[in-house]
């Protein structure tokens, strides 16, 4: 099959997924347009229970759409068993055959597919190459550890060449430093075989790490879609700007608005500032994220402000090592966290109990929503 | 003190249950070897000879009744895979909340007395009971039609005796197969056919297996069901030993043939598991 560039290699229209629980129904995913590109290094990211498990599981065909089509290349999928779709998943758990050598594992798909015998032993054995499993195909899964399983898990769907490659939370299991480690693999083998990933994880930073585009989901929708640094920078919703990353919220109403920028008054001498699409008017009530590394910490109040201001109490001063995270409990009303990187000197800028300064440059607040 | 105890404690644990072993089980299996091995009637007493003839002869004797003890035996396990697997199967995969309402229903008729249990079967089986004798008013079948007495009559009798020794083992093999595994295989384009076949059949082995070791020995060293259901025709090889201990007081004979039956099993079972490839036979009946 053919399909043009321009085909998305994964389609939903319209699709809606209920569960019925003791009778009645409830919806996991509510209404769902997206295309995926081809090629593309595209997550979905969001809580447990958001929707996520079940869109991919949606692609794969284990579930079907109770309202809506999904197409894979252009090709309407829905209803189609999942044998007879050209999707592979690697599963949150692996799920390898464990009556199966590594070998046999990873050979099982072209096996269905009837490749010639010598196509698939030649095929394995360049999969293995890339996973770093080359020496272990007699090995039984439970003899692996738990990294090692995660690579036959992805050489066993990778080797059949899919449309796309579905990842279910697939380094949820590891720990950390494996975790970083795989993060890297994973994009290195994205690259190198340009098959479009479809990767299923509730954690943020995986998914800005490796994402072209995410999709942040919450109760069945899409919040947001975007590049990771569309998402960070720009949160479009308050829940993805509390869910990606720390986000700093303070809301209240427009006192004066000029060329492309809008000031809320919070008080004498303080202020947010921040730039708005036209139409943003006087009197309007908005929400601004700022991200805490974004914001300077003042111990007297700064001449030549230009931007927003507030002061507040030191609350907590946490060290992290690489920054040292504040929480202030500002005049206007809301606790900020500020993140100040430990770059020059290990000394703290203030102490809990101190009053403090807060100054960030207009082009770092964001106006959610708007 | 406290270093004693504790290397103490696990032969402590094991003792009475030991003790019990020993007792009921190694002392009665010495005195049937030695009884074996004896010559004499229960009149004049018996002496120990040494001599293997007793097997010889009875075997030479009884070798019908022993094959078609094991005949029954493996027919009765085959049936009972090919009825059990899909019953297991569906509480397993379909059960859903009453899985254990479903295993209890299985287990529900082994409350009432196995011999109760296996006399009514001969009231249903019999020439004019109430399975036969409708089919034979309708005409489907002919006046003169029989089960009772037949080797069908015994097998079915043994099949129903042991269905649930055959159900759980594989229930519990495919209850813990990971759902995720199953639909691996069908991500990786197996149909639901090849994936029972190449995952979940293979995955559930174990349990096969387990269910004919629990199965194959006692349906054949069975002798109710014959005793009950069946006729002449039919003797099976526990009717012999349990006829000539109990009837004809020919102890010696009575212990050899036990022995060879128990040497039979044996060795079909090693051989059985030796054929499945599977390393150690009391590691998978275990599992």
């Amino acid at each position: 099959m053919t399909t043009s560039p321009s085909t998305p290699a994964i389609e939903f229209a319209g699709v809606r997924k209920d569960y019925l629980s003791h009778g009645e129904a409830v919806p996991a995913v509510k209404s769902l347009d997206l295309a995926i590109g081809q090629g593309e290094f595209f997550s979905l990211l969001g809580p447990s229970g958001c929707g996520k498990t079940t869109t991919m599981r949606m692609i794969a065909g284990f579930e079907e759409p109770t309202a809506g089509k999904v197409f894979l290349d252009g090709r309407d999928v829905t209803g189609v068993a999942p044998n007879k779709r050209d999707v592979n998943m690697v599963f949150q758990s692996y799920a390898l055959f464990p009556h199966l050598t590594v070998q046999q594992n990873v050979a099982f798909g072209l096996e269905r597919k009837k490749v010639a015998k010598n196509d698939i032993k030649r095929r394995v054995g360049e999969m293995l190459e890339i996973v770093s499993l080359t020496g272990m195909e007699r090995r039984q899964p439970k003899e692996m550890s738990g990294g090692q399983q995660q690579r036959v898990a992805l050489a066993r769907a990778l080797v059949n060449h899919p449309r796309a490659l579905l990842l279910d939370e697939p380094l949820g299991a590891l720990d950390l430093k494996l975790r970083q480690q795989m993060q890297i693999e994973l994009k290195r083998i994205q690259r190198e075989v340009g098959i479009t990933f479809v990767y299923v994880t509730h954690d943020q930073g995986e998914a800005l790490t490796m994402s072209d585009r995410i999709a942040v989901m919450n109760s069945g929708l899409i919040e947001q879609l975007g590049s990771p640094r569309d998402i960070y920078e720009r949160p479009s919703t308050r829940f993805v700007a509390g869910f990606i990353g720390t986000s700093n919220i303070i809301d209240g109403r427009v006192t004066w608005s000029d060329q492309g920028y809008a000031v809320l008054e919070k008080g004498p001498g303080e202020r947010v500032v921040v730039p708005v699409p036209a139409g943003v008017a006087v009197g309007r009530d908005i929400e601004v994220s700022v991200r805490p590394e974004k914001i300077d910490l003042h111990r007297t109040i700064p001449s030549n402000v230009n931007g927003s201001l507030l002061s507040g109490t030191v609350t907590e001063v946490v060290y992290h090592g690489t920054s040292t995270n504040y929480t202030v409990a500002t005049t206007a009303g809301t606790d900020f966290v500020v993140f100040d990187q430990n770059a020059h000197d290990a000394e703290d800028v203030a102490s809990r109990g101190e009053r403090v300064f807060l100054t960030w440059a207009p082009q770092h607040s964001y106006p959610i929503g708007v | 003190m406290d270093r004693v105890k504790r290397t103490l404690a696990p032969y402590l644990l094991v003792l009475p249950g030991g003790l019990w072993l020993l007792l009921f089980f190694a002392v009665p299996m010495v005195t049937m070897l030695s009884l074996s091995l004896q010559e004499g009637d229960i009149v004049n007493g018996f002496v120990f000879t040494g001599h293997w003839q007793n097997y010889t002869e009875s075997l030479a004797d009884y070798q019908t009744q022993l094959i078609r003890s094991l005949v029954y035996g493996a027919i009765t396990s085959i049936v009972l895979i090919v009825l059990a697997f899909p019953v297991a199967y569906w509480i397993a995969f379909y059960g859903g909340k009453k899985k254990a309402t479903y295993l209890f229903l299985i287990m529900l008729p082994f409350f009432v007395s196995f011999v109760l249990r296996t006399i009514s079967w001969r009231m249903l089986l019999t020439d004019d009971g109430v399975l036969l004798h409708p089919l034979k008013s309708a005409g489907v079948l002919p006046d003169d039609f029989q089960v009772l007495g037949s080797s069908s009559a015994v097998v079915f009798g043994l099949v129903y005796s042991f269905l649930p020794f055959m159900v759980l083992p594989i229930y519990v093999a495919l209850e813990r197969i990971d759902p995720r595994v199953v639909e691996a295989a069908r991500d990786l384009y197996a149909s639901p056919m090849t994936s029972f076949r190449k995952v979940i059949f293979p995955l559930a082995l174990p349990g096969v297996f387990a269910g004919v070791l629990m199965t194959f020995v006692p349906a054949s060293s069975d002798y109710v069901n014959s005793e009950l259901l069946g006729s002449s025709e039919t003797t099976m090889i526990g009717q012999v030993i349990q006829a000539k201990f109990l009837s004809n007081s020919d102890y010696p004979s009575a212990s050899a043939l036990s022995f060879t039956l128990m040497a039979v099993l044996l060795i079909g079972v090693f051989a059985y598991a030796r054929a499945l490839g599977t390393e150690d036979v009391m590691k998978v009946a275990a599992r």
